[in-house]
């Protein structure tokens, strides 16, 4: 995934001379994951710039450089490190476009790693997707595989609102995957069944869905055939095709990393209640994060969803 | 090199205050500017309209037909006097208390108005005008105005971008993280730091143990300067050396233009509550109009007749921004949804047609 990442960075920079990339280490370095590796040499330091340590300084200048007319990308070197820049997020990159009735607006593209099973250190392993899905103007981004990892980003920086583009750290480097050379765009706003089913719905992103995949393969054993569905952009999120395959199947289980409470997957419970009750065989389940500090890399492996969990679920769900 | 003149000759660490017309209205500085008569009658006419408008927007608001307000009395000398040296490509990021800086550039009466009534459109600045709508959250507008700075250098323009916040704006960790910013990318920035004495209670002396506000730029490494913020032609002055310089590629500079709030800190505040009437009388006596006034007079540009057409246009012009204002009717269902993104998501368009269609029932 880091290497399709990289080849959207650089074609987009190509194509376009207002996209400019900025963030901790992004450019010497190339990036603690070597994400923008060689883009400094290929770009210069105008456009691929190495800050001071400060992330909201980093997405408030984003912010100003947005509206004058660039198209930036901000990268924040861990999710664990952008709740310092949430206001900047918040407050103004989210609202601008509004308070100002399309006057100023900010293409602003948010890079950022997220997600935990790689016995990280402390604050390096959390998933707060939830936190940005809440908020009117942004968009939240999730790819799971390299095709759509490089197709997603170029559609987000090419995007006239603000992305929260999450990259799951434990799929950076897993999951080979043959993709085009050239550059091409994956719609924003579009979910994609990653694996089709008749008996029931699991609903997943990012790091999850290859946990997802081993999870349903397992199931065969027991003549049981789940969807999945990779939601890829959290918000605005595909609810059509959410309600098309609960309509289908009739079952519905949620699989995030991110705490239970509030997390993303009561939303999407919620609105299936609203769109299609009826439909439903069975209660909606949540397989998640439990409303803890997530452990320390010596205990983490009782906080993440694995496909023993979800096995449990399922067969929860299919006793209706 | 021009900008060398004030900038670097007044020193914070030296307590050197920059003032061309004292209290008592008298010249006392070399550094007068060379202005037209145009120009000083402009700076009095816009100081003036600025105190009228700003009391008639209390008015407004005591009697229902404006939300919050936040008064300016006071602080007209700084405002007018940094937004004179304003040029047409410059980039301005203003904070919610730049009422005088907001007329002086040409943003309509009007949608300063409208804003405070609490309609959005009051942030849309006219056409040709780069006027970022006013940060509420303190200080952290600082950082967008750096950015435009980065992308003016990115783009190669040569502008420059003032950026206004008050003494408290200055413990924000944005201003630190924007000032530091503009420092190590050299930006073309200007940060003129209104210091008018409090943050709502708090006095300047609880809100930093450092002795002014101006040497702060010295951490980020360059050049800050204070300026007597009631004296409209100081903050000139320093404001358009330090925009010159800046479109020169000579880097930021951080303005401390020293001045006092007169009013409450909004109109939901009673600063009696935190500061005597000695102190508040004192501060009167400072007064940049009443000083200007003098100033002009002596240069045999005011007169009493000069100023009863002053009041009469201010007068008018008021009227009819507010008559404006009051008509302007609310933003519709359609365009409180529209502007969420560019293109409405699904959801958002179900929502508004759930509102529309429950505002309508509602009304048969």
């Amino acid at each position: 995934m880091v290497q399709a990442l990289n080849q959207a960075l650089s074609l987009e920079m190509e194509r376009d001379s207002n996209v400019i990339l900025l963030g901790e280490d992004v450019g010497v370095d190339g990036g603690v994951f070597r994400v923008s590796e060689g883009l400094l040499r290929k770009y210069g330091n105008s456009r691929v710039i190495d800050t001071p340590l400060a992330e909201s300084g980093i997405i408030g200048t984003s912010i100003g450089m947005a509206a004058y007319g660039l198209r930036p990308i901000a990268e924040i070197q861990f999710m664990g490190f952008v709740y310092t820049a949430f206001n900047q997020i918040l407050a103004h990159a989210a609202r601008l476009r509004n308070r100002t009735r399309g006057h100023y607006t900010v293409p602003l593209v948010i890079r950022m790693p997220y997600g935990g099973t790689v016995k990280a250190l402390e604050h390096h392993s959390e998933s707060t997707e939830a936190l940005f899905c809440q908020i009117p103007g942004l968009k939240v981004v999730v790819p799971s595989t390299p095709y759509d990892a490089k197709g997603l980003l170029a559609s987000s920086i090419r995007d006239d609102d603000p992305v929260i583009f999450l990259e799951p750290k434990k799929l950076y480097r897993a999951g080979r995957q043959e993709f085009p050379d050239n550059a091409y765009e994956i719609p924003l706003g579009l979910a994609k069944i990653v694996r089709e089913g008749e008996d029931l719905t699991i609903i997943a992103w990012g790091s999850m869905i290859p946990v997802a995949q081993q999870a349903a393969e397992n199931m065969e054993k027991e003549d049981i055939y789940p969807e999945i569905i990779d939601l890829r952009t959290l918000s605005p999120m595909d609810r059509d095709t959410i309600i098309q395959s609960v309509k289908k199947t009739g079952r519905v289980l949620i699989v995030h990393e991110a705490p239970k409470t509030c997390g993303l997957g009561a939303e999407i419970a919620a609105f299936i209640n609203e769109e299609a009750l009826f439909s439903l065989e069975a209660p909606i389940l949540r397989v998640t994060g439990y409303d803890i500090t997530i452990p320390m890399p010596k205990s983490e492996d009782f906080y993440f969803p694995n496909p023993e969990r979800i096995r449990y679920a399922i067969n929860k769900i299919m006793e209706f | 090199m021009g900008y060398q003149i004030v900038i670097e000759k007044f020193q914070p660490s030296r307590n050197d205050i920059l003032q061309v017309i004292d209290e008592k209205g008298q010249v006392q500085s070399e550094y007068e500017p060379n202005l037209s008569q145009i120009d000083l009658k402009k700076i009095y006419s816009l100081m003036v309209t600025a105190r009228a408008a700003d009391i008639k927007a209390i008015n407004l608001q005591r009697q229902g037909r404006m939300g919050t307000y936040a008064p300016n009395q006071g602080q007209e000398g700084c405002q007018v006097g940094a937004g004179m040296a304003v040029q047409k490509n410059d980039w301005v990021f203003p904070h919610f208390r730049d009422l005088g800086l907001y007329l002086t550039l040409g943003f309509p009466l009007k949608n300063s108005y409208l804003y405070w009534m609490g309609h959005e459109l009051g942030n849309i600045p006219p056409k040709g005008l780069n006027i970022f709508p006013m940060a509420v959250p303190v200080a952290s507008h600082i950082p967008h105005a750096v950015g435009a700075g980065m992308a003016a250098n990115i783009k190669k323009h040569k502008i420059a971008v003032l950026c206004c916040f008050s003494d408290g704006a200055t413990s924000g960790g944005d201003f630190h993280e924007a000032l530091n910013f503009a420092g190590v990318f050299k930006t073309p920035n200007v940060f003129l730091c209104y210091n008018n004495q409090y943050a709502i209670s708090l006095p300047r002396k609880n809100q930093t143990a450092a002795r002014t506000l101006a040497q702060k730029a010295n951490a980020y490494g360059f050049s800050g300067v204070m300026v007597d913020g009631n004296d409209p032609l100081a903050v000139y002055v320093a404001t358009k050396e330090a925009l010159d310089k800046a479109r020169q590629g000579k880097g930021p500079t951080l303005i401390e233009a020293i001045t006092y709030r007169m009013g409450d800190h909004t109109t939901s505040d009673d600063a009696s509550r935190y500061r005597s009437k000695e102190e508040v009388e004192e501060w009167r006596k400072k007064d940049p109009i009443q000083r200007f006034r003098i100033y002009l007079k002596n240069k045999g540009i005011w007169d009493p007749d000069y100023e009863k057409s002053v009041q009469d246009q201010t007068t008018s012009f008021i009227a009819k921004s507010t008559e404006e204002a009051e008509q302007t009717p609310s933003a519709s269902i359609d365009n409180i949804f529209q502007y969420t993104y560019k293109d409405m998501p699904p959801h958002l368009k179900k929502q508004r047609d759930e509102l529309e269609l429950f505002t309508q029932e509602k009304k048969s």
